[in-house]
């Protein structure tokens, strides 16, 4: 059983959202960077669980980025896992970073590759089922439990008003969320043994990205709160009845 | 050339999102003077035509029994044969557990650029520029998509909808459809209640309210306002609530037209999920907590009086 994960680096969730560069990219200065929660959390941890429960699973990491991504990646590894491979690219077209993905995988012959459901950072929601398209295997998304049974699994996942639980034969792609697995701390041992596991880089394949990022906007700032005494739940009603006209 | 809006049904019934995006996508068509073409997999037996006062002037069906569940790579090959067949040009998804499930495979197999989460019309007057929500609802990005065709995914309650008086004329589709990838077990729908994702109204509680059994004041609340349920992590965490009422950054993201967040701190990882809400009312006895900053009303007092004293003037005002 082989099992591929993708990590993304993403800013830490209390970073300050600002740009720079007339808007066209993101502040970077003093942000503290993290793997991305649900890659690390449900994901990556998910994965560990099926190697601790038969260790001939052999686990790997991928991440599409430049060297600076590398302090993540070996963070990844002190949580668990193989080896990882890193693709020397940049790009924020998730065409590009899924078809990156895909090259790797189909090369290594994995029976399972893991996502997490979105990054916090562009929120696409788009490598999993992207990557599950270009190697023609099931894509189940949104996955909240998981069971492996040989070369079958069976995927609790979340759909529209509830949830349906799927049976696949693998290969398959899966993306993750809560419900996965629990998030775990790295211990000192992992961090010394992350140290010396492989970290591949490998270079990109040649891929025309198809989207562009041209500029970063926020959101207008909010006017005020309007407070009203606890006394006086009724004028808070008229406001939202009358004011706001949500109720 | 045309605009194809994929419509998501759930049981034969039509889903909210989907209005908004037919919505959304025949004001697309309108930028481009071309027309609004509909796709319906499934069996829906009613309501259909209705499409036409979202601006959608023919509507394609598949019925097929495969389409009862959503199998990601069917839907996908199905749909990219559909935009093949009808010349369309852009393709349009909600952006809800289906659209994120199936939109990615189809840009995949046209070679289409995709923005997902989109929350405005494109900008045409340089390029093909989609704005949609990054870091989670704290700022956004203007995305150009550069390919021939165009995917989009757009982000439930952010386009406003203007219906007009016009029927869609209706029409059965005859395609191949591949075989199953997946074998569907077991479906757990949660009946009853509004599904946090397509709700107006949410009322949501935090570690402020002390444990499970308080719950009842904000089952009221909700009760009256037709209002979805919704927690903080750590509620979530200590199993006060289900994990599917976990809103945030880690949760689940969404934009009501109104939050009300009760004994929640309003921490950055929360407001994350919740910031698009159209209003936000704020109940904390901390008049410090910041969740006052990205409110726009507010009540500084107790939880525990001030809910039931606000379900009870609601009821009142309802009454008359
Ligand atoms: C990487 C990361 C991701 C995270 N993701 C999420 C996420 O997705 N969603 C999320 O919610 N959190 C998330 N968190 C946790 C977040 O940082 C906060 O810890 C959490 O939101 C706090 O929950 P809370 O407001 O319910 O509790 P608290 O912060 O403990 O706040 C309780 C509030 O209740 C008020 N209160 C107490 N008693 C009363 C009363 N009687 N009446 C009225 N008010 C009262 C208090 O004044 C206080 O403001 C994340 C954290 C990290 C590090």
């Amino acid at each position: 059983m082989k099992i591929l994960v993708c990590i993304s680096k993403t800013p830490d969730t209390t970073s300050k959202i600002a740009f720079k560069n007339n808007n066209a990219q993101f502040e970077d200065a003093g942000v503290q960077w993290i793997i991305n929660p649900y890659d690390e959390w449900y994901t990556l941890v998910k994965a560990i669980e099926l190697k601790e429960k038969d260790p001939s699973v052999i686990l790997h990491l991928i991440t599409v980025g430049g060297a600076d991504c590398d302090a993540i990646i070996r963070k990844a590894l002190a949580l668990g896992g193989d080896e990882a491979i890193r693709v020397d690219t940049e790009s924020d077209d998730s065409y590009v970073i899924a078809s990156q993905i895909a090259a790797v995988a189909k090369e290594g012959n994995y029976d399972l590759i893991f996502t997490g459901k979105e990054t916090i950072d562009y929120n696409g929601s788009a490598i999993g089922g992207m990557l599950a398209a270009k190697l023609q295997v099931p894509y189940l998304s949104l996955a909240t439990q998981f069971e492996l049974n040989g070369s079958e699994a069976k995927v609790t996942r979340e759909i529209e008003g509830g949830e349906e639980v799927d049976a696949v034969t693998l290969p398959a792609v899966i993306s993750c969320q809560k419900g996965m697995a629990e998030q775990r701390i790295p211990n000192m041992r992992g961090i010394m043994a992350a140290r010396t596991k492989p970290l591949k880089v490998v270079p990109p394949v040649a891929i025309e990205a198809l989207t562009h990022i041209v500029a970063y906007e926020l959101p207008p700032a909010k006017a005020g709160v309007k407070l009203v005494p606890a006394d006086d739940v009724a004028t808070l009603v008229k406001l939202l009845h009358e004011e706001a006209k949500v109720i | 050339m045309s605009v194809l809006i994929f419509i998501d049904q759930s049981e034969g019934h039509l889903k909210k999102a989907s209005f908004e995006a037919a919505a959304y996508g025949a004001a697309v068509a309108k930028q481009m003077n071309t027309n609004a073409l509909a796709l319906v997999l499934g069996n829906v037996a009613d309501g259909l035509t209705q499409l036409g006062n979202y601006g959608i002037s023919k509507v394609y069906q598949i019925q097929k029994d495969i389409f009862n569940h959503v199998d990601a790579q069917v839907f996908a090959t199905v749909i990219t044969n559909v935009v093949k067949q009808v010349d369309a040009s852009i393709v349009i998804f909600s952006h809800t557990q289906t659209g994120k499930a199936v939109a990615p495979g189809v840009a995949v197999q046209l070679k289409a650029g995709l923005v997902t989460g989109a929350c405005a019309l494109p900008q045409n007057d340089n390029g093909f520029v989609v704005k949609k929500t990054v870091f989670s609802g704290k700022a956004f990005a203007l995305v150009n998509i550069t390919s021939p065709i165009k995917v989009i995914t757009l982000n439930p309650n952010s386009f406003g909808i203007q219906m007009i008086t016009e029927n869609a004329t209706v029409e059965a589709l005859e395609v191949t459809v591949p075989n199953a990838t997946i074998q569907v077990v077991a479906t757990n729908k949660v009946s009853g209640e509004v599904p946090l994702s397509e709700a107006d109204i949410v009322v949501s509680g935090g570690r402020g309210l002390k444990g499970p059994e308080n719950w009842g004041m904000i089952e009221d609340l909700a009760h009256v306002l037709h209002a979805a349920t919704a927690c903080s992590r750590p509620v979530a965490d200590a199993h006060w609530r289900p994990h599917h009422e976990h809103v945030g950054q880690t949760g689940v993201q969404i934009a009501p037209n109104l939050y009300i967040a009760i004994g929640i701190s309003g921490a950055i990882q929360h407001l994350a999920g919740v910031n698009r809400s159209k209003t936000i009312v704020v109940i904390n006895k901390d008049p410090e907590a910041p969740f006052f900053k990205a409110a726009d009303y507010g009540i500084v007092g107790d939880a525990f009086e001030v809910v039931p004293k606000l379900t009870a003037a609601i009821k009142e005002m309802q009454s008359k």
